[in-house]
């Protein structure tokens, strides 16, 4: 009997087809993706990486909701110009708490995966409000309207206990004080300001877009974009040795 | 034997049964409303809630009018034709939103810097729109009707393919308003949140059910080759879209959530997802077509019978590996990427292999090419399918792809598929069907289709022309160094450098939008009974009458 023959029962039996497919289309995603979850080297253990601080949370997610990622990349590739360009390549650690990935896969705008600290707060509120002000080529849209809404409606601890449930160490502590956090993060001279910083090491804690009287989304907005790729020691950071997270 | 009685008597169970759920659905939308304090989520439970009612009214009415249980005698052709009306309304949108935002990206001053028409929001509307709105239905008119056909009975189910059908342009209006008013979950091509991911599962299954319940009541002994690629594409799009939307909704009665995956592992889980929407959904979906419809438009029966067994277990099988060659030289371990590169390559066989079972499909009536625009749009279409799938490996390639990724070259190669394949066979798709599912001899007017394919096809020449130039330019721009070893170009001048080909691109695109505008009309004036006076000779080819005489069972 031929092996042509043998198809037979594929052309002649729709469960049989239907079960064939499942396991012909199972074996390349399993390959590829299951060895990724226990393989220790997929994720480098590096030191500094932590948790988004309740207002870089908010402002993530105003990232995500604006759609920043059609536009921007936040995956610096191992390739000489690109370090050149944005900074040491990125690490798979640097993005092991972001639930989801925000590599992107087009640059019609720039990286940002390093983009914190790297222009001041004044000048991404002028370039949010009208890019072509700053960068006269640009051709990213507006965002005028971050200024006049509050940085968040819900309550940012519910968003936290969603994250610890996918496996982010946000601590009892943590979520007790989310909303106080998010206030103080854009008000320097608040009461909490001080413990925002010890509870997640290297925040920055501003008033980002120059107007006290409200935390607004441009505040979380500019809070998440200072700290992008700022967590890891890159003077001490070394690839072949042991950084122990 | 099943009587006739019978059959009228359980499709009125059925409807009977809807009923309750339909109560079902307006009651979970109502306790939305009532415990949500986040607008949108109102919103859309409103939506929900509307047509629930509409559905529940309508089984309502049918009931005291004593219709209860009627459906026409024969194949079900009812939703065949709703799908190709939803099918162009769909398309006509989804590719007018693209042009929109390509003239964006030449003048950004048309974002108008409101949340609701800025280019982020409105890019995952137009891709969503194009593959899942337009491509969706296609596939959904198409495949329902192809099994009907090849298996020779009727679509399983009474209520069942119109609850796919309504189920899915509810799951499409949900996730498009939801993206305007800033819903998503930033997963390419999944954007839509979890109570909307929920919906679609819902319908997904039914989809599927419907289907294998058609297959297994055949009266053909043998399952038609299309059939196996319709199916191989609706049981593993079930399979990527819940792996990859697993996810943890804040709460209930919100519309957000957060992905399990994260990181590394989200990135390979959504570009296993992403690259095999391609792979299943724009492919083995639309291969399925073009198995069904060459052949039958032709009248010539596909070229190798060996052939495609080969292709399609190749084609299924190799597709799923190719994911990893959307992250080369990212954080995705090396191993990874390497056996992405390899399995891009390789893909490239069975690739062709099915451009080459299509093309040859036409061995013997090649004439037909000059004598009919519909057989000329399907065969552009599958040499766009060799096109494309000859360059996806090339840029599969990693010291290629160092160049191209995050270029406009990616987008370029996208469109050469999506507009020159997934576009040209679901147009060739339509022109067939309209005359048959609405009793015509044949099409208002071949003129008007020669109009199409030839806007269309310079539209489509312009766009991607464009998206070669611009991507390459762009790509060597950022790699480029000046004589004193520093990087040449700013990033704002490589923007700067992009203007013109933005242009053309657009424009490119508009010619599409035309195109597919007189397509639309053309198929208005052919449902509607009207018929051309033309000189172009008519081929008698698969017309309508012949293939009114088939009765289904």
């Amino acid at each position: 009997m031929s092996v042509w023959e043998k198809h037979k029962i594929f052309e002649t039996k729709s469960m049989v087809l239907l079960i064939g497919t499942l396991i012909t289309v199972s074996i390349g995603g399993m390959v590829e993706i299951m060895p990724l979850y226990y393989l220790d080297t997929t994720i480098e253990k590096v030191e500094g990486v932590r948790p988004y601080s309740p207002l870089e949370l908010a402002g993530r997610n105003i990232y995500i909701r604006e759609g920043c990622y059609n536009c921007h990349s936040q995956m610096i590739r191992s390739l000489r110009d690109e370090v050149e360009r944005y900074g040491p390549y990125s690490l798979a650690a640097e993005s092991m708490y972001d639930h989801p990935f925000q590599w992107g896969s087009k640059r019609t705008g720039p990286d940002l995966a390093r983009v914190g600290g790297k222009y001041s707060d004044d000048w991404h509120v002028a370039h949010m409000i009208d890019p072509r002000d700053i960068v006269p080529g640009s051709v990213m849209p507006g965002y005028p309207f971050l200024m006049k809404t509050p940085a968040w409606s819900g309550n940012i601890a519910d968003d936290m206990r969603a994250n610890r449930m996918a496996g982010v160490p946000y601590t009892d502590a943590m979520i007790a004080t989310a909303e106080t956090d998010l206030q103080a993060q854009a008000n320097p001279d608040s009461d909490g300001a001080e413990a925002v910083a010890e509870r997640y090491p290297k925040a920055v804690v501003r008033d980002f877009d120059g107007d006290p009287e409200m935390v607004s989304e441009m505040d979380a907005l500019i809070a998440y974009l200072q700290m992008l790729g700022t967590l890891v020691d890159f003077s001490v950071y070394d690839a072949a040795g042991s950084n122990l997270r | 034997m099943i009587t006739e009685q019978v059959r009228t008597d359980r499709a009125a169970f059925g409807e009977l049964l809807s009923l309750p759920v339909a109560a079902l659905i307006i009651a979970i939308g109502v306790a939305e409303i009532l415990a949500t304090s986040d607008a949108v989520m109102t919103f859309h439970a409103g939506v929900l809630i509307l047509a629930a009612g509409a559905a529940g009214l309508w089984l309502l009415m049918r009931r005291m009018g004593g219709k209860a249980g009627e459906h026409e005698a024969g194949y079900n052709h009812a939703v065949v034709r709703a799908g190709v009306i939803a099918s162009m309304f769909w398309g006509l949108a989804g590719f007018l939103v693209g042009d929109v935002i390509a003239w964006q990206l030449a003048y950004p001053v048309l974002n108008f810097d409101l949340p609701w028409t800025n280019f982020g929001r409105l890019r995952p509307l137009h891709t969503s729109a194009v593959i899942f709105a337009f491509g969706g239905n296609v596939l959904i008119a198409t495949s329902f009707f192809a099994v009907q056909r090849t298996c020779r009975t009727r679509l399983a189910g009474h209520m069942a393919p119109w609850f796919v059908f309504w189920g899915y342009q509810l799951f499409i209006v949900l996730a498009a308003t939801g993206y305007v008013l800033g819903v998503t979950q930033s997963k390419e091509y999944a954007e839509p949140e979890w109570y909307v991911d929920l919906w679609l599962t819902v319908v997904w299954v039914v989809y599927l059910l419907v289907f294998l319940c058609t297959l297994f009541k055949r009266k053909e002994p043998h399952i038609y080759v299309a059939n196996w690629f319709f199916l191989a594409f609706i049981v593993t799009v079930a399979m990527l879209h819940l792996i990859n939307n697993v996810t943890i909704p804040v709460s209930w009665t919100g519309t957000k959530s957060y992905i399990y995956w994260s990181g590394v592992q989200d990135a390979m889980t959504q570009w296993w997802y992403g690259h095999n929407a391609v792979g299943f959904f724009l492919t083995a979906g639309f291969l399925g077509i073009m198995y069904y419809f060459v052949p039958k438009r032709v009248e010539r029966p596909v070229y190798s019978y060996r052939l495609s067994i080969v292709h399609f277990w190749a084609l299924i099988f190799t597709y799923i590996w190719a994911g990893p060659h959307h992250l080369f030289y990212t954080a995705l371990p090396d191993w990874a990427q390497t056996l992405g590169m390899t399995f891009s390559i390789i893909l490239w066989m069975p690739s062709w292999g099915g451009m080459i079972n299509g093309l040859m499909t036409l061995s013997g009536a090649w004439d037909k090419l000059r004598t009919d625009p519909v057989v000329r749009m399907l065969v552009v279409s599958v040499a766009f399918y060799g096109m494309s799938t000859f360059e996806g490996p090339l840029m599969s390639i990693k010291a290629v792809n160092s160049l191209s990724h995050y270029t406009d070259w990616t987008i370029g190669h996208v469109h050469s598929g999506a507009l020159g394949w997934v576009g040209f066979v679901s147009f060739g798709a339509l022109y067939c069907l309209t005359p048959w599912l609405w009793q015509r001899a044949r099409l208002y007017s071949l003129r008007l289709v020669e109009w199409h394919f030839w806007i269309s096809t310079l539209g489509i020449l312009l766009y991607i022309t464009a998206m070669w130039v611009s991507g390459i330019l762009q790509g060597l721009m950022w790699r480029a160094y000046d004589s004193l070893g520093f990087l040449e170009y700013s990033f704002i001048e490589t923007v700067e450098a992009m203007h013109p080909f933005y242009i053309i691109r657009a424009i490119g695109g508009g010619l599409f939008v035309i195109g597919s505008l007189i397509m639309a009309y053309n198929l208005w004036r052919t449902a509607r009974g009207d018929e051309a006076v033309e000189t172009i000779q008519h081929p008698e080819s698969a017309s309508a009458a012949a293939l009114a005489k088939l009765p289904a069972e």
